[in-house]
């Protein structure tokens, strides 16, 4: 979960194109829309195709985003269900 | 219809802050602007989802507005012949080789041409009028004649105008197979005498007010297009009764400012028709400053205004004759392939 | 100058007619155009219904008289910009100093996206032939040039807005006595470039859009081109004007890039600057052609700001995007020839796929055509991306 944490903070950085922002001055737990990092609808978009292009994870409607994306955590925790599923 | 330009800005191949004192020389093919720092203009937050031709305009207008002491413009209005090339390009290329799967929003919606447009009223919060011409070498003059037209209606309003160009390298490979462009070094580009040009990219706005105050640097005497004259001599024509139509002849225009490009055949219209209206009088380019590109009159066009302020026009844009001691008016004609001509009339004031 | 613009004729050719006669019937026997892609190549062709328009290049192109090798844009602009001309009876385009004012969004990108599956493999590959056109100026001139337009050749690009943009441009020069007559309007064909851009915003719908629906999720694209033609007052003493464009306005939501303010500030300034133009109140409309995308975001949007505007009698408002769907920067153009012609006519477009009311609002959409309907002025609306909002205003 670790990994998969530090590995979501770069990919969300590269897809966003989030500049001069690190990895670190990233919260596992920060919240990623409005306030904390600041991100918006577009955004919410983007990241469902970064589920798709790094973890394989298509989201087909997007009104479950503000919950998947929330923070870094719930992002991670998302995804480890996913492949648990897909096995 | 006319109006006072209150403030310029331009970003370009050139240093504006040091333009015309020190000119950049470049040798190649093409004039690449030389990025300022757009975080003085724009949000950190902001820059992440704006393609480079999106920061030229905005980075542009924002200095226009600040020379003109104006923060809310009452219209903003903008010309761009290719509108947003990088985004287009890299839609394109996720399209083509992931086959249609896994694109991304942005690089689609900052490719839309009214981006820049959108964007510029979007930092500002404003709400006003605001367009968008996509017309390749006639986009700048149909947003001033947009400006002006808006201003015939509300002459105490002040309009922002202007346009915005890039290349980049998809752009540049696919319009050089066009056999446009040439290796030439930008000091002797004008005097070369052979098929092609230097590409070049840039934005420059305007600030227009319907009435004069005591910020107004020039005025927008007349603007006006000629699409796909049939010969030399009806643009010779056609120029004459434009000037006629602003109650002057030939010989009361202190200066021209013509769009010379360093193509031969390009270069030879206009030699044809200064020889028939302007024999022996003063002639002036800029394009051996910006490059060749649709909107490129638009950096002239800024070039002049400062020259107005000054009462003087540097001693390398001149191509014939000498730099006139007294600028009243100068006329800027500018053509693309000799099939769009634009007059733009500019007043001392 | 002129004080008065008039629309002297019109035409369109989208996805439920070749011209506006046929589009008529369809409103009339409620068939909407929608259906899955025949002509464009696409791997979503089985998942989001299209409207096309139901004629190959081939077929366009002999309807336009032009080469096949045109780009599907400027040969549905060609096909509705000439139409539009003939509809008129002012004879020949030399007469008049004409001018031709066309919007569309991505120009002759459908040549485009075929020449860089070349041109990525090899620099060199691709034939130029299909991107010497791929400028939104160019398509405008390919039809100014084959109608003889010199005189004033423009093109407006501002998203779903820009037909509407293109019909105040025209307007403004006309007014202004520097033209006698203007086509204005708008093109778009289908492209593999917007299909899949309007996919990563996941607006689209994968039934058939619901505009002004309380269940709609989205938006079908559609293509086509619709022109109408402005003059002055002296040459509308010549000839049988359907009405007047008596008002206009274009304001910025200024809000986001693509989505509109939730309570649609952009859409309630251009309403109500189209009104104050025209001189009139909000009571005065009989009825609105709606810019009824069938998104989430923009009926609300839009509803929110009739409503607040209009209260508390509303017109007759409907979409016809329920018919043909989407056409982007033939919207404005196409949607100006159904309200003028609409207002001549006294009809109302019926709304098509409509059960279920919008809970926030008070009025539904129409939902039958019908014909002898008492209207005196007919609204049109065109909200677009980059907050883009355009209203226009047609009067007897």
């Amino acid at each position: 979960m670790e990994k998969l944490m530090a590995d979501l903070k770069t990919q969300i950085i590269q897809q966003l194109n989030l500049q001069e922002v690190k990895p670190e001055d990233i919260g596992n737990d920060q919240p990623l829309f409005k306030e904390g990092l600041g991100l918006d609808s577009i955004d919410a978009l983007e990241l469902i195709v970064l589920l798709q292009q790094y973890h394989n994870i298509r989201i087909a409607n997007p009104e479950d985003g503000p919950n998947i994306f929330y923070s870094v955590r719930t992002m991670a925790e998302f995804i480890t269900a996913e492949k648990a599923k897909q096995g | 219809m006319k109006a006072f330009i209150q403030g310029t800005g331009s970003i370009s191949a050139q240093d504006s802050n040091v333009f015309p004192a020190t000119i950049r020389a470049y040798e190649g093919n093409r004039l690449p602007v030389a990025d300022p720092d757009y975080k003085q203009w724009i949000d950190i937050k902001q820059i992440r989802r704006m393609g480079r031709v999106i920061k030229m305009g905005v980075g542009a207008s924002h200095i226009s507005l600040q020379d003109a002491g104006l923060t809310q413009p009452d219209a903003i209005i903008m010309g761009t012949a290719y509108g947003c090339l990088a985004d287009t390009g890299v839609f394109l290329n996720k399209l083509v080789t992931q086959r249609e799967d896994m694109l991304t929003p942005t690089a689609f919606i900052q490719s839309t041409h009214n981006t820049v447009g959108g964007q510029i009223a979007l930092m500002l919060g404003c709400h006003a009028y605001n367009n968008t011409f996509v017309h390749g070498a006639f986009s700048l003059e149909n947003a001033l004649q947009d400006g002006l037209l808006l201003l015939r209606e509300n002459p105490s309003h002040q309009v922002l105008a202007g346009a915005v160009d890039e290349i980049t390298d998809y752009s540049h490979s696919i319009l050089s197979r066009f056999g446009l462009y040439k290796q030439a070094a930008t000091g002797a580009l004008l005097q070369s005498g052979t098929p092609g040009t230097m590409a070049g990219e840039g934005a420059a706005f305007f600030v227009l007010a319907g009435e004069r105050n005591e910020r107004s640097q020039a005025e927008l005497t007349g603007v006006e297009m000629l699409y796909k004259p049939a010969s030399p001599e009806e643009t010779a024509a056609q120029l004459r009764s434009f000037l006629q139509r602003h109650g002057l002849q030939p010989a009361d225009v202190d200066l021209l400012v013509t769009g010379r490009n360093g193509d031969a055949k390009g270069d030879a219209y206009y030699n044809t028709v200064e020889n028939s209206l302007f024999a022996g009088r003063p002639v002036a380019a800029f394009k051996h400053f910006c490059g060749e590109y649709p909107t490129a009159a638009a950096f002239g066009m800024w070039m002049v205004v400062k020259a107005l302020q000054a009462q003087q026009v540097a001693g390398e844009a001149m191509v014939k004759g000498r730099a006139p001691a007294q600028l009243k008016r100068v006329l800027i004609w500018n053509h693309q392939h000799t099939t769009h001509h634009s007059f733009i009339l500019l007043s001392a004031c | 100058m002129s004080e008065h613009v008039w629309i002297a004729g019109g035409e369109v050719i989208c996805g439920i007619g070749m011209d506006l006669a046929a589009c008529l019937e369809a409103f009339e026997k409620m068939q909407p155009g929608m259906g899955a892609m025949q002509h464009l190549r696409s791997v979503h062709a089985n998942t989001f219904p299209v409207v096309e328009v139901k004629a190959d290049n081939d077929t366009l192109a002999a309807m336009a008289g032009m080469p096949a090798h045109w780009s599907r844009t400027a040969l549905l602009s060609m096909i509705a910009a000439r139409g539009a001309w003939e509809s008129t009876g002012l004879g020949a385009v030399a007469n008049y100093r004409v001018g031709l004012v066309s919007a569309n969004t991505v120009g002759g990108m459908d040549k485009t996206e075929q020449f860089m599956e070349a041109f990525l493999h090899d620099a060199a590959g691709g034939r130029l032939r299909e991107v010497v056109h791929h400028e939104c100026g160019s398509i405008t001139e390919l039809v100014a040039d084959a109608l003889g337009i010199r005189h004033h050749v423009s093109t407006i690009s501002t998203a779903c807005s820009s037909g509407a943009n293109a019909l105040m441009y025209g307007a403004r020069m006309i007014r202004s006595g520097m033209l006698d007559v203007v086509i204005a309007g708008g093109t778009d064909s289908l492209t593999r470039f917007t299909l899949n851009g309007f996919n990563t915003l996941m607006i689209l719908d994968q039934q058939k859009c619901r505009p002004f629906d309380d269940t709609r999720t989205g938006l079908n694209l559609g293509e086509g081109a619709g022109y109408v033609v402005l003059v002055s007052d002296r040459l509308a003493e010549k000839v049988q004007p359907w009405c007047k464009l008596s008002g206009f306005a274009n304001a910025n939501d200024a809000y986001h890039q693509t989505a509109s303010s939730p309570d649609g500030t952009g859409n309630s300034m251009a309403m109500r600057g189209a009104l104050d133009m025209a001189g009139l109140q909000p009571a005065d409309v009989d009825y609105i052609n709606l810019h009824g995308t069938g998104t989430q975001n923009n009926d609300s949007s839009e509803g929110l700001a009739i409503m607040r505007l209009f209260e508390p009698t509303y017109p007759p408002v409907s979409s016809t995007k329920s018919f043909t769907g989407h056409t982007l920067g033939a919207s404005g153009g196409i949607e100006a020839v159904f309200a003028a012609y609409a207002l001549q006519q006294g009809i109302i477009y019926p709304n098509a796929q409509f059960t279920t009311p919008m809970k926030e609002l008070p009025f539904t959409p129409a939902t039958a055509f019908s014909r002898g309907n008492a209207l005196r002025h007919v609204m049109s609306n065109s909200f677009g991306f980059g907050g883009n909002c355009s209203s226009l205003v047609f009067s007897k």
